[in-house]
């Protein structure tokens, strides 16, 4: 059920049935639909989901997690 | 590659194990419902840096593992007709049904395909107007609104050799029916990230409150297994029963609004069985009336469906957390990945396989101590 | 009919084109990099479709030997014959490798090579295994009725070309034609004999506890570059299959080490299956670091969105040596010296512990089992 990636949108192509865009996924170009995510652009992240992206990444709430994470490794160190 | 690796650093997850032993005090079982994650946290270990007594319990969260044997024997027949190219995920190609499985009708001659979307096959259907295209619409809330799609582009375009073979389910009704199970041991649950990138987190406060269990909801990379984990612990110990969000990145708390509103227009909840589980009420989706004349189910009478789950399998138990494999006694003897009985043997998630896999290390893949050095 | 150099037998050799069958390019349509580009870009000199006479020995099968297969294949010194007839070379010692194989890959065109590469570099490698040079190919074709002869011919040439790159003729040959709807365009079979060397026997069973495991390259990129071209694929990479001959890189490692106690291709089933053959087969535990196996990342991206998992990805110029802990890193030392194993690396080791698992172990310390694969890999949602 969960198997979706991380892309990169590159550019929005208006040929499919429904609003489409070429992604990039690891260095692999990919043509998804865009239905869902009508407000999307190109530079933006999404999530791919058997050729659909099914939501943004929200790159804030990624670096906040981010920095949780490494405050928590950083911590970590200072108490070895 | 961005937004994978960084979530995959070493150094951050020794430090979120070290959380989580430092936080503690008492065994847990904390269900994950998505077999993404289990597969995640079996590919990466992630259960052997578990602090003894904080149990990770595989839920029924794959569709292998719980599209009900009835519609397993509904597809084959209907894959069998002569006149049908039958598509599907690849997932579902061998799960074994009542006799057979797809990928033994396909080798029957039966036009089985594999799709990777479901456009696929609704561009086939275009493109071979005199078949008929069946899609095999299983999977959770993730997989739905590209299921939806793929029915309503189908009606705009007036498609009349497209329908679909609907088995879709829905998690959040599995909490109400795994708690009040007897004997489920279950304390917190991991809610499946990518179900709530669509549907968002709301679905899960009911749920929390009636069985006062913490809900938090769980990504898929190493990091973000271990965060769920951390987060549900904690919520333990203090006794708190929320529903938490730690995959704020892919999830925003109302989810993905127009993909919900593809799912109202083109499916309806309905009652569902699970394999292995049984009926739970409005677990599932079916094809609104709108949209009945797709359902493949009433295009193709397809009679004698005998869904016969073979005795001695007790696939049910294992999926609600109430029976280890290894207790059953049918695992590795009678059932096997090569000779499974069900589906959660078929399925590489699922949980009779996986410990069939670690039995032979004689430690049940538990190596606690590589981790914390 | 054979001889010397001959590739041909007595069948049907006409090709006719038509259907299109083999163009292998995905879905018509498609957009994407050219696929004539991929393979041997010379203009074809037969033109038409495969028919059934070109089956039946006659004139039409003569015409599809001089015009295709032998200006392909290298043409013999003498009259062609029934049977290749080869002079053994005086060497002390050594012994007759012999191997064959059938190739089916659909698209038959895909980016890095075809049929033709696998047929070739695939039987070479499989007697470079065994530590044999080649000494001799043989190459038979099943065609189908309505497949455009240009594709037969292309795929011909490509034979011609690989097996002049491995240094081995190919010396005799086959061709039938069966119905249309029977074929899926074209099949190959190749057999090939080659010479071990005194001294030389890497063997599946003779691998023991503390042998180091060290890997030609990076994986998972044929098995990807041919899914990439396949039917329903709709994604773009730069991968190309690695198709190479690989004997002249088990001479170098022969040369670190006569005794390497063995050599396996990572063809179908990949990486994860010839651990657990070699596994089994010699009774040893084998612990492999998983980020010590290289894995492009377009090929981890491919496999990440269609839940594919690149050890199981077939290679088709890759080899996995199992060498005595001392020879290890003049082995590994050898093979980076050589073209086809510049990307080489040491990923693990084997062990006395638990005789026929394999555990890899993460970035993170922890193990997990790697199993045989079980059958066809197929893209997953779950």
């Amino acid at each position: 059920m969960c198997l979706a990636v991380p892309a990169k949108v590159l550019q929005i192509e208006d040929t499919g049935p429904t609003r489409m865009a070429r992604v990039d996924i690891g260095g692999v170009t990919q043509r998804v639909s865009l239905a869902y995510l009508p407000q999307v652009g190109p530079g933006e992240y999404v999530i791919v989901h058997v050729g659909f992206a099914i939501q943004r990444l929200d790159e804030d709430a990624a670096l906040r997690s981010l920095e949780t994470f490494a405050q928590m490794a950083g911590a970590r160190e200072r108490h070895r | 590659m961005r937004y994978l690796t960084e979530f995959r650093d070493p150094r951050a997850l020794r430090a979120l194990v070290e959380d989580i032993r430092a936080t503690v005090t008492r065994p847990w079982a904390i269900m994950e419902v998505c077999g993404g994650q289990t597969h995640a946290i079996l590919r990466y270990g992630l259960d052997q840096m578990l602090p003894e007594g904080v149990e990770l319990i595989h839920g029924p969260g794959c569709p292998v593992c719980v599209t009900p044997l009835e519609t397993i024997d509904r597809a084959l027949a209907i894959a069998s007709l002569p006149q049908v190219t039958f598509c599907s995920f690849g997932d579902m190609l061998r799960v074994p049904g009542s006799d057979g499985d797809l990928a033994r009708v396909r080798a029957a001659g039966g036009d089985v395909r594999v799709v990777y979307s479901p456009l696929d096959a609704v561009e086939l259907a275009r493109r071979t107007p005199d078949r008929q295209v069946v899609f095999f619409a299983i999977g959770f809330e993730t997989t739905a609104p590209a299921n939806a799609m793929a029915v309503h582009l189908a009606r705009a375009t007036g498609l009349r050799n497209f329908t679909v073979l609907v088995s879709h389910m829905r998690v959040p009704p599995v909490v109400d029916a795994v708690m009040p199970a007897p004997g489920c041991r279950v304390q917190g649950f991991l809610a499946a990230g990518h179900v709530c990138s669509v549907m968002g987190t709301g679905e899960y406060h009911g749920p929390a409150r009636r069985h006062r269990v913490p809900i938090v909801v769980t990504g898929f990379e190493p990091l973000d297994l271990l965060e769920g984990i951390r987060r549900t612990v904690r919520q333990l110990e203090a006794g708190r029963h929320e529903v938490e969000n730690a995959y704020p990145r892919a999830v925003p708390d109302h989810g993905n609004p127009a993909a919900r509103a593809m799912l109202e227009e083109v499916f309806g909840t309905t009652d569902r069985t699970w394999r292995g589980i049984g009926p739970i009420r409005d677990s599932g989706w079916g094809l609104s009336a709108a949209y009945r004349e797709f359902d493949a189910e009433a295009r193709f009478d397809v009679a004698g469906i005998r869904a016969d789950e073979p005795a001695g399998c007790r696939a049910g138990e294992v999926l609600q957390g109430r029976l280890s494999p290894p207790d059953c006694p049918a695992f590795a003897t009678a059932c096997t990945p090569r000779t499974p009985l069900g589906a959660t043997m078929v399925s590489g998630e699922g949980a009779c396989a996986a410990h069939f896999r670690y039995r032979r290390t004689g430690t049940a893949g538990r190596s606690r101590d590589a981790v914390n050095r | 009919m054979t001889g010397h150099h001959d590739p041909a037998g007595g069948d049907d050799p006409t090709g006719s084109t038509g259907s299109g069958r083999g163009g292998g390019a995905g879905a018509p349509g498609k957009a994407g990099p050219d696929p004539s580009a991929w393979s041997c870009p010379l203009p074809s000199r037969a033109p038409g479709t495969v028919v059934m006479g070109h089956g039946s020995g006659g004139a039409m099968t003569s015409e599809l030997i001089e015009q295709v297969f032998l200006p392909a294949l290298g043409r013999p010194a003498g009259p062609l014959g029934d049977s290749a007839v080869l002079d053994l070379p005086s060497r002390q010692g050594g012994r007759l490798a012999f191997t064959t194989d059938a190739h089916v890959v659909q698209p038959l065109f895909f980016p890095g090579g075809c049929i033709g590469d696998l047929a070739v570099n695939g039987t070479v490698n499989d007697l470079a295994m065994a530590g044999a040079g080649p000494l001799a190919l043989s190459c038979a074709f099943v065609l189908e009725e309505g497949t455009d002869l240009a594709v037969v011919d292309r795929v011909a040439r490509a034979i011609g070309q690989a097996a002049r790159a491995a240094g081995v003729p190919v010396v005799t040959g086959d061709t039938k034609v069966v119905q249309a709807g029977r074929g899926d365009g074209l099949y190959v079979t190749t057999a090939g004999v080659g010479l071990v060397p005194a001294g030389v026997g890497p063997r599946p069973d003779r691998v023991l506890p503390g042998d180091v495991v060290l890997l030609s390259g990076p994986i998972g990129a044929h098995g990807i570059a041919v899914l990439s071209v396949r039917e329903g694929m709709d994604f773009v990479t730069d991968l190309r299959s690695d198709t190479a001959p690989l004997a002249g890189l088990v001479r170098a490692v022969l040369r670190a080490d006569p005794d390497v106690h063995a050599l396996r291709d990572p063809t179908r089933g990949g990486f994860a299956a010839v651990l657990n053959e070699i596994a089994a087969a010699s009774g040893v535990g084998v612990e492999i670091e998983d980020t010590a196996v290289p894995v492009p990342e377009q090929v981890g991206a491919v496999c990440s969105f269609l839940g594919l998992d690149p050890w199981c990805v077939a290679n088709e110029g890759r080899l996995v040596a199992f060498v005595r802990e001392d020879r290890a890193r003049g082995v590994l030392a050898a093979m980076r010296a050589h073209p086809a194993g510049s990307g080489a690396v040491a990923v693990g080791r084997c062990t006395g512990q638990d005789p026929g698992l394999v555990v890899a172990r993460s970035a993170y310390g922890s193990t997990r089992i790697v199993d045989l694969p079980a059958g066809e890999q197929l893209p997953r949602i779950c």
